[in-house]
């Protein structure tokens, strides 16, 4: 459960004196908020995997969500773009405001969502498709047919990518033929291309090496500046590194959403203070 | 305590490695076995058969003179009976291995509807010749026709058209499906950008068995009362016409030594169109299995 009243402070601190309370301060007064999660409830059959989540994710910020296996992390970054629906067992209650509407409305297309929500997975999953192809695929399925303008997204989001350079002459070749780290970064590139609002990360760097790991962390910085990022992440030191709110998650409560300076000097829970000093999980 | 003791793995090494040699010189035994029944089939057919295989067999109807006989009308009509099943079989057999795997729920009637699609591919051909001829030859009055005779065979193997293609729509990774979702794709896009182009070089593979077996199959025509000599080529999809595999029965079953060599010519014609076939269908998968 989120600590309500930390988290009404932090408001009112923000709009008292955003420069104290954010690290990377922006020059705006007060960051909007991109997703709004109220008491949202999820199941997979009579597996209670989220309890009473209340978050809010605001933009042009990384947020991190750390927590032990189980605790319905993934979940929970995979509800914000309505993955979770993949799984048949699924079912939710309560609400993710998205820019003002409600995910789970009706009316509300999953496409449409999707679109504005990008996704990296866990393991790298190109598709066996050319480089190209590959970062081509978003605007394609948008209905993007120009060849002239899918050359200049593709080169836009591989740069945005940081992988460019490296795949600049080999745009052709099999995306399967690259290491896992510039697998990654592929993917990332290919979530680009469809210009998204928001990018989520589920531990986008639990199969890389530490170099790969180290050139995504700093490409998540970059990013930060044109996109709203959250980021699930098992390791405790990258989610210190990178960002800037992190929320603790514990048997699918949060148990502590707040600063990242915060979390890891100060915690106002014991168990986060237990997790993160190493003393579980 | 070691639990692992160096001698005595050494002695079994031993045993280990005889039992791995055993059991390759079985394998081998068995490769050869099905090798062998196969190149003394060939043979006698090739002996028997090359001497009637020439233009005049090719390009003559039926006749009571084994030397005057020919397999214009089964050839032409095997081919013509191949352009209704394969779309038919493929569009239906695909489609329903699609739905079943993006679109229905996993629930009892979707498990129900999956054990009788097994269960189907085990029904013995005859049954779908009697099906076949109570539907497409007398309710839909379509006569013995190319068009009965094919949606009978189409009902025949699309199960195993069905269950070779939802293997390979399963074998394609979850998360290609994913990474596609996740970007706003549709289901649609999804099945024919990732699922599709991942499945073919699998779902060619299913049918080109299937369809083979269809081209071989005899007892649904008898059945549906497809003629067996004819002096016309069909004139179009509800013709009557005859099969190639049909033909070579009947000449098999006559008493004048000679029909056996002409039997004989028609298994090679047979063979040869069915090589032809499945060769089409191989550069199709290949073509696949390249591009990705």
């Amino acid at each position: 459960m989120v600590d309500l009243k930390t988290k009404n402070e932090n408001e009112k601190l923000i709009i008292k004196s955003p420069s104290q309370v954010d690290r990377e301060a922006s020059p705006s007064i007060e960051k909007s908020t991109v997703f709004e999660t109220k008491n949202f409830d999820l199941w997979y059959g009579d597996h209670h995997a989220l309890k009473d989540i209340n978050l809010s994710i605001k933009e042009n910020e990384v947020s991190a969500i750390i927590g032990p296996s189980g605790c319905g992390k993934s979940t929970y970054i995979k509800a914000l773009n309505r993955m979770v629906e993949l799984v048949p067992s699924a079912r939710t209650t309560g609400e993710i405001i998205y820019r003002g509407r409600n995910i789970f409305d009706a009316s509300y297309e999953v496409e449409e969502l999707r679109t504005r929500v990008g996704m990296v997975f866990q393991k790298p999953n190109p598709f066996p498709k050319s480089i190209y192809d590959n970062i081509a695929y978003g605007p394609r399925i948008h209905g993007i047919k120009n060849k002239k303008i899918l050359d200049e997204i593709v080169e836009k989001s591989l740069r945005g990518a940081a992988i460019w350079d490296e795949v600049k002459d080999r745009l052709n070749q099999n995306a399967y033929g690259l290491s896992g780290g510039q697998q990654q970064r592929i993917c990332i590139a290919r979530c680009l291309a469809i210009e998204p609002d928001v990018i989520l990360m589920d531990e986008p760097t639990s199969a890389l090496d530490p170099i790969s790991t180290l050139k995504v962390e700093e490409l998540v910085q970059e990013l930060k500046d044109n996109y709203s990022i959250v980021i699930v992440t098992h390791n405790m030191q990258q989610a210190a590194r990178i960002s800037d709110k992190t929320a603790f998650f514990l048997n699918g409560e949060v148990v502590e959403f707040d600063n990242t300076d915060k979390i890891f000097s100060t915690p106002t829970d014991q168990r986060t203070e237990d997790y993160i000093s190493g003393r579980f999980g | 305590m070691k639990y692992i003791n160096n001698t005595v793995v050494m002695k079994r090494m031993k045993t280990r490695l005889n039992l791995n040699k055993i059991w390759k010189m079985i394998f081998l035994f068995a490769t050869s076995l099905a090798l062998l029944a196969l190149v003394l089939l060939l043979i006698r057919i090739i002996s028997q058969g090359t001497g009637y295989l020439n233009w005049d067999f090719l390009n003559n109807f039926g006749s009571r003179f084994p030397e005057k006989a020919g397999i214009k009308a089964a050839l032409v009509g095997s081919f013509y009976l191949m352009l209704v099943i394969a779309p038919v079989s493929m569009f239906i057999g695909v489609g329903t291995a699609i739905y079943l795997e993006e679109y229905a729920k996993k629930n009892k009637i979707t498990d129900f509807i999956q054990m009788n699609i097994s269960n189907l591919a085990g029904v013995p051909s005859i049954a779908f010749g009697l099906l076949g001829l109570t539907i497409f030859v007398r309710m839909f009055a379509l006569g013995k026709s190319i068009l009965a005779a094919g949606f009978t065979m189409s009902l025949l193997i699309l199960p195993v058209i069905i269950v070779a293609a939802q293997e390979a729509i399963r074998a394609v990774p979850k998360e290609q499906r994913e990474a596609s979702y996740g970007m706003g794709a549709t289901k649609w896009q999804t099945i024919t950008r990732v699922v599709l182009p991942s499945a073919i070089p699998g779902i060619l593979t299913g049918s080109i068995l299937a369809l083979s077996r269809a081209v071989g199959e005899t007892a649904p025509l008898v059945v549906l009362g497809i003629p067996v000599i004819l002096q016309f080529l069909p004139d179009g999809l509800l013709s009557q016409f005859t099969t190639l595999p049909l033909q070579i029965f009947d000449w098999a079953k006559r008493p004048q030594e000679e029909f056996q060599y002409v039997a004989a010519a028609g298994i090679i014609v047979l063979m040869i169109f069915l090589v032809i076939m499945n060769s089409i269908a191989i550069t199709i998968r290949n073509k696949f299995q390249k591009r990705y």
